[in-house]
């Protein structure tokens, strides 16, 4: 699609770089070895006009106004492989694509897919564009009764942050029921903040809403304050990466954990409940936010093989090498945008790599996920034969027997 | 060129909408308001004709409940004055709503009024040409992009079946916008919040509403299943074995 530009000043690249430097390891940039890593190393970089390496490169010869001209950074989705190779440790993901991305929407050069969902995220308090009023929606029938805070007002030991794909997708609910399910099992005294919770904004950050990213946040941080817990978990490795890492900055500080390491702790109290064989061959999807970004491998992995019946097969691209769904840094919302440009998507790359080890299921971690693996193994030859399913549906599938 | 854009808030249908008790309004105890789409795409085009060729964009729209954020938001894309209109709009009809909009527009003086073609909820009339009775001024709707001489627009209106016209019209003027030459285009957040610390509401009350012209609604009830119509329940594979059934009677298959 066709992007109309405002005119940038001729010390744009000047002003840039600056910015850079105020953010957090923002310095480092200038110790850029120019070795060509990142752009490597990046999904995407092939397509790029302005790959990683080469956007520094303009930027040292202050032509950085002919990479925003060239729009490649939407085809960033912030999976920060680029940051996590790079040999003098830029924040390339966290710093300059999340830059150069704001600088593209402060311009108010935006694909048309994206801007729907900051506007949802505005005026609904989730991309989806859902009514915030059925947030909720999804406890219906769980027994015991899911604990929503604002009615209850109930001290917990967990605050569950649920996160909108977990509340409002057709497709991640079921998961979300599942873990609802879980955490009855193990008799875990949790809430949830119900129609008042908020997206947490990371994704939208990440392309670029700063100043979203912080209204929400605030919003989330009064909740929290509302509330009475001890920690707080999530289903989303966003959410998670959001609370954990960037709320703190705005004075938002609680405990948090994703919800594989939270069960991984509690797994001898788990094993015995999951009674029912799931014999297949598992492959694991390392979402970026919850393995290359925070560190967390293993606890998903030892959730899987404890299933009974589950075989777990490595994928290609694994751990610190994972592959990103394509959903991060707002691919989610840039489906259209990015497969104009690509023709390709990073799901069906993933779901051909699923179907080379003959995996029979594709396990996942991240709300993003289902939905997108399950519409690319569609796309994709002998897809059909690959399921797509959440950690804690096996979990919950596992101990229905 | 001074171009005022009078806009209003409608029901966002994102959520469920249901009938008051009495059977002739919508419940407004759960209603959540929207700007109407086509006034947005007015506001759009105007501030891309105040890029091209200057002069000052003024946006006025009736108190509601999130009123003040959009026309924030509307200064930050580039709006230079906002109105509120303030007063009891809760019984208020187009006609009502154009005649309050009419006296401020008086005052005003705009070069040219820019406004949604239509609303979901437009009973009673569209705005535009109201406004354009009130104010004795030439209207044209479905205008989909448009070039300002002096004293004169170039209107591209859009017909049935594709067909679009070229026509000339004196200012002042009233427009109907059906689609502004771009989407509506984003404001950051931050950009928002900046407007929203320097920028003023201007207040306007409007001290009563004269509802006449409108319409009486005797009920307001949600669609209901016709005998025609016949409602299949069952699996997505039953359904499916009894809509071929039903082709096959029917002969198409």
């Amino acid at each position: 699609m066709e992007i109309t530009l405002s005119p940038l000043s001729p010390s744009f690249s000047k002003t840039f770089i600056t910015s850079l430097y105020e953010l957090k390891d923002g310095e480092r940039i200038r110790t850029c070895l120019q070795c060509g890593t990142c752009s490597g190393v990046c999904p995407f970089g092939y397509i790029m006009k302005f790959p990683p390496g080469k956007m520094i490169g303009a930027l040292r010869a202050e032509i950085f106004d002919q990479v925003i001209k060239a729009d490649s950074v939407w085809m960033c989705i912030s999976c920060n492989a680029c940051a996590a190779f790079c040999p003098s440790n830029i924040p390339i993901t966290s710093a300059l694509m999340t830059r150069a991305k704001e600088e593209m929407l402060l311009a108010g050069n935006i694909p048309s897919e994206l801007q729907a969902a900051m506007e949802n995220t505005q005026r609904y308090g989730n991309p989806l564009g859902e009514s915030p009023r059925k947030r909720a929606d999804w406890t219906a029938g769980i027994q015991p009764e899911v604990n929503i805070l604002s009615k209850t007002r109930q001290p917990v030991e967990v605050l569950w942050f649920v996160g909108d794909y977990a509340s409002f997708h057709s497709r991640m609910q079921p998961a979300t029921k599942a873990l609802a399910k879980i955490l009855n099992a193990l008799g875990v005294k949790f809430g949830i903040l119900g129609t008042e919770e908020f997206s947490d904004g990371d994704s939208q950050r990440l392309a670029g809403e700063r100043g979203l990213f912080e209204m929400v946040a605030h919003k989330n941080g009064q909740l929290f304050k509302k509330y009475k817990f001890n920690e707080i978990i999530t289903t989303d490795p966003h959410a998670f990466n959001a609370i954990k890492n960037e709320y703190p900055a705005l004075g938002i500080k609680y405990p948090v954990r994703h919800y594989t390491q939270f069960l991984f702790e509690r797994l001898e109290q788990l094993k015995p409940l999951m009674k029912k064989e799931i014999k297949a061959r598992v492959a694991y999807h390392d979402p970026c936010y919850l393995g290359r970004v925070n560190g967390v491998f293993d606890e998903p992995r030892a959730l899987l093989t404890a299933i009974p019946g589950v075989e777990l097969v490595e994928l290609s691209h694994q751990r610190m090498n994972s592959l990103c769904c394509g959903g991060g840094g707002g691919g989610m919302w840039l489906d259209g945008f990015q497969w104009e440009k690509a023709h390709t998507r990073l799901s069906e790359w993933r779901v051909r790599e699923a179907l080379t080890v003959n995996a029979d299921i594709l396990a996942v971690a991240c709300p993003y996920e289902p939905p997108r693996f399950e519409d690319a193994a569609k796309n994709v030859d002998a897809g059909g034969q690959l399921k797509v399913r959440e950690i804690a549906e096996l979990i919950a599938e596992s101990m229905e027997g | 060129m001074k171009i005022a854009v009078p806009v209003k808030f409608v029901p966002d249908l994102v959520e469920e909408l249901t009938i008051d008790p009495g059977g002739t309004a919508l419940d407004t105890s759960w209603l959540r308001l929207i700007i109407n789409e086509f006034d947005d795409h007015a506001v759009e085009q105007a501030i891309l004709l105040k890029e091209r060729v200057g002069g000052q964009v003024i946006v006025a729209m009736a108190e509601a409940e999130g009123a003040d954020d959009f026309l924030f938001a509307s200064a930050a894309k580039g709006a230079d004055q906002l109105i509120r209109l303030t007063g009891d709009f809760s019984s208020s009809n187009n006609h009502a709503l154009a005649r309050a909009l009419a006296d401020l527009l008086k005052e005003l003086k705009p070069d040219l009024i820019l406004t949604g073609v239509q609303a979901h909820n437009d009973l009673d009339g569209s705005i535009g040409p109201l406004l354009a009775e009130y104010l004795g001024l030439p209207y044209v709707g479905y205008v989909a992009g448009l070039t300002a001489a002096a004293d004169m627009v170039t209107v591209r209106k859009e017909y049935a079946g594709g067909l679009i016209a070229e026509m000339e019209v004196k200012l002042p003027a009233v427009l109907g916008i059906q689609a502004a030459e771009q989407p509506p285009r984003y404001v950051a957040y931050s950009k928002i919040r900046q407007v929203m610390s320097t920028a003023k509401i201007e207040e306007r009350a409007v001290a009563s509403l004269d509802l006449s012209g409108g319409i009486t609604i005797s009920r307001m009830f949600q669609p209901e299943v016709t005998e025609r119509a016949t409602m299949m329940g069952g699996s997505p594979e039953e359904v499916a074995d009894k809509v071929i059934e039903i082709f096959k009677e029917l002969g198409t298959l």
